[in-house]
């Protein structure tokens, strides 16, 4: 006989499809924000799936902070082409040239603040009223209380005091003139539940993600992976190192993990046993212990 | 590992203060499933020290938001989430004051379950009515009652049965399909996830162990055939030109490839052709799948129409009683219009009338009153400028519910449970 119930990932799939159909329905020119991540691209292969055997009806955007892994750009150039979508880069070198924003400088510079002008910017420049984007709830704590539909006023920011209640799947995408959404259709997924989602779907992903030797830098206990980007400070040494990476930001804030997992299977064995979150590489995220919710405010993702 | 061979998941609320222990509670279920990663600890640790503190407050890993933080209170609807190897679980973590019960029904809304806390030494607490009639009025299937701080009153047995007795004589009074009773110590961990060895009397199973096995597969509506058109799929391109798929979650009831239905508002039949996602076929729709539907017959529908199975109609009417949550700090008067969302609907409405007001606190129906304010409880009556196709809320969770927008602000300002 049949069994009645879904699986867990089955029923985190029914919803994120349904979210992201919803936002198809109630907005006029959603976007899918698109970072080269595993989120991301769960997100991608869930539209794809959603409007079968339509074409995804929304363009990724890219955020290009200039300071990618060259693997993400080959791997994202590679999926648009096989999904047939359009790509929208948005360039945070391109908001520095026009003065809009001005570079941090030091040891630990990095264009991540810098990301949210560039953004809210492209959201502006080709009238985005819903950008969808991977993040999840069990991130970080500020996500936690993030909406499926997350109301931005027309500053883009973010009040976590004023969210709207959500009720059921009842969404409500209704705003003004000049105000978007940013909707999580996968805000109920944990890392946990990416990767044996992946592994069950096949999904491809960039190079990164698995074991390879690099050579790197540790500093206040972060593995970064040496760059153009990544200034020695006196005392730091270049080490060969295995690693692999959790989460795919930028170079210079992007902390690697000594690991040995090479493929899916070894990776899940390793994030049942893991003892630190996936963001507690991130170097964006040290900076204070609101750091992400001060971001939120302001219309990072 | 293929997508069908993982663990069901089960979505839980828990309402309460700091006082009961509800977030030391729901630190000790990640901390003893081991959900709570080394940095998080870190994490607290420190800031438990910055503020004085001579323990480890396992509140601070959920209370998020800076205002939360500095006020020491849970503010808004927090989700978090852990695993065992039998299920994954969602926890909707709302405030349990008065003021904030709109979070609480927001938590109960999407919820399976609902914990409700009891402190031991205090009994039976207005809040825990509050709590008790959201749980029942939003229809949780499933209520455990966990009667807490068991370790300040010596584990004793007869302070335990006194509770339960006095809570079931009350909960006799709500519909609350299946209860179950843990006396538990959430700051101890005595039956929270280990059995406890200081109440050799409770033979019952533990918190983590119910929470593992509660049966939740029925939890859905699987007889009455529901499909609500999300939108409608054209590819327009040369494979696929005459495709056209209707897209949507099934909201109840099983669909099969053959099965005749009847499309609402327009009453045309046909019979399913297909049912799919992503291209591959599905034998067997229940909710709450999101599929794609294709018919034999070429037929005019769209986004807001329902599918349903010709001998088995929802109620099709423009004047529905509703009981409704008010959610917005600007009151409701009676013939005021607002815009409502019901399925994939949506359309204006009047209210009409307000029959009563329920005070969450004694359950008694309060009428006449003109206006409703935050955090009520109502009945109302309400005229819709189109027809809606609805079952009853205690029939179908998905298509006897609403919320209600107000078109000035865009702000949602009701949730609404069609009697």
């Amino acid at each position: 006989m049949t069994q009645y119930y879904l699986s867990h990932l089955e029923e985190l799939e029914a919803e994120a499809i349904f979210v992201i159909r919803e936002v198809v329905s109630q907005f006029e020119k959603p976007a899918l924000l698109f970072s080269g991540g595993k989120d991301s691209i769960v997100l991608a292969h869930l539209s794809r799936k959603a409007f079968y055997p339509s074409r995804i009806p929304f363009p990724l955007i890219h955020i290009d902070t200039g300071h990618n892994f060259p693997e993400t750009i080959a791997f994202r150039d590679e999926l648009v082409k096989e999904l047939g979508v359009q790509l929208i880069v948005g360039s945070v070198q391109k908001s520095i040239d026009d003065g809009k924003v001005r570079e941090e400088t030091g040891a630990n510079a990095s264009r991540n603040a810098l990301q949210t002008v560039t953004l809210l910017d492209t959201l502006e420049e080709y009238k985005i009223d819903a950008a969808m984007g991977g993040a999840r709830r069990d991130e970080e704590k500020a996500r936690a209380k993030e909406r499926f539909f997350s109301h931005r006023d027309e500053f883009g920011q973010w009040d976590p005091k004023n969210q709207r209640p959500e009720l059921w799947n009842l969404f409500n995408g209704k705003k003004h003139m000049g105000e978007h959404f940013r909707v999580f259709p996968i805000s109920n997924w944990t890392e946990m539940d990416v990767w044996q989602y992946i592994q069950s779907q096949d999904i491809a992903l960039p190079s990164l993600y698995f074991s390879h030797q690099r050579d790197c830098v540790v500093r206040d206990g972060v593995i970064l992976a040496k760059s153009d980007f990544v200034q020695l400070k006196p005392n730091e040494e270049i080490k060969n190192l295995t690693v692999r990476y959790r989460t795919c930001g930028d170079m210079p804030i992007t902390g690697a993990v000594e690991s040995e997992a090479d493929d899916l299977d070894k990776i899940i064995a390793e994030v049942a046993t893991t003892r630190t979150t996936e963001r507690g590489t991130r170097a964006d995220d040290k900076r204070g212990e609101t750091a992400m919710e001060d971001r939120k405010k302001s219309g990072y993702f | 590992m293929s997508i069908q061979e993982t663990n069901q998941l089960l979505r839980f609320t828990t309402a309460g203060s700091v006082d009961d222990g509800k977030s030391t509670l729901i630190g000790r279920l990640l901390y003893d499933s081991k959900s709570i990663f080394e940095d998080q600890i870190e994490a607290v640790k420190t800031s438990s020290e910055k503020k004085g503190f001579d323990y480890v407050d396992l509140s601070l890993l959920t209370d998020g938001l800076k205002s939360e933080r500095e006020q020491g209170i849970t503010i808004d609807v927090a989700y978090r989430y852990f695993a065992t190897p039998k299920r994954k679980f969602i926890i909707a973590d709302t405030p349990g004051h008065i003021q904030y019960t709109r979070n609480m029904v927001t938590g109960a809304s999407t919820a399976n379950l609902a914990i409700i806390l009891i402190d031991a030494r205090k009994g039976l607490l207005e809040q825990t009515f509050r709590h008790s009639f959201i749980a029942s009025l939003l229809k949780i299937p499933h209520v455990i009652v966990c009667v807490n701080k068991m370790d300040l009153v010596d584990y004793d047995e007869e302070v335990y049965q006194k509770i339960i007795k006095s809570y079931k004589d009350f909960a006799s009074k709500m519909e609350i399909k299946d209860i179950h009773f843990v006396p538990i110590s959430a700051l101890n961990g005595d039956n929270v996830v280990d059995r406890s060895t200081n109440m050799k009397w409770y033979e019952g199973p533990t918190l983590l162990y119910l929470l593992e096995n509660v049966h939740i597969a029925s939890d859905f509506n699987h007889i009455d055939c529901r499909f609500p058109v999300q939108m409608v799929i054209r590819p327009h391109t040369h494979e696929h030109q005459d495709f056209r798929g209707y897209a949507g979650r099934i909201e109840g009831g099983i669909f099969k490839p053959g099965d005749e239905v009847k499309v609402l508002p327009t009453g045309f039949t046909s019979k399913i052709k297909s049912i799919e996602l992503d291209g591959k076929p599905i034998e067997e729709a229940f909710s709450p799948m999101s599929v794609t539907m294709t018919l034999e017959d070429e037929l005019d529908i769209s986004r807001g129409d329902m599918l349903v199975r010709p001998n088995n109609m929802p109620s099709v009417s423009q004047d529905i009683n509703v009981m409704i949550c008010w959610m917005s700090t600007k009151p409701l008067a009676g013939r005021t219009k607002l815009l409502l969302k019901h399925t994939t609907q949506e359309c204006q409405v009047m209210v009409k009338e307000i029959l009563y007001r329920v005070n969450v606190n004694t359950l008694h129906r309060e009428e006449g009153v003109e206006q409703i304010g935050m955090n009520d409880i109502a009945r109302i009556s309400i005229r819709s400028s189109k027809p809606l196709f609805f079952d009853s809320y205690r029939k179908n969770r998905q298509t006897g519910s609403i919320i209600l927008i107000d078109p000035n602000t865009n702000e949602t300002v009701a949730a609404g449970m069609v009697i």
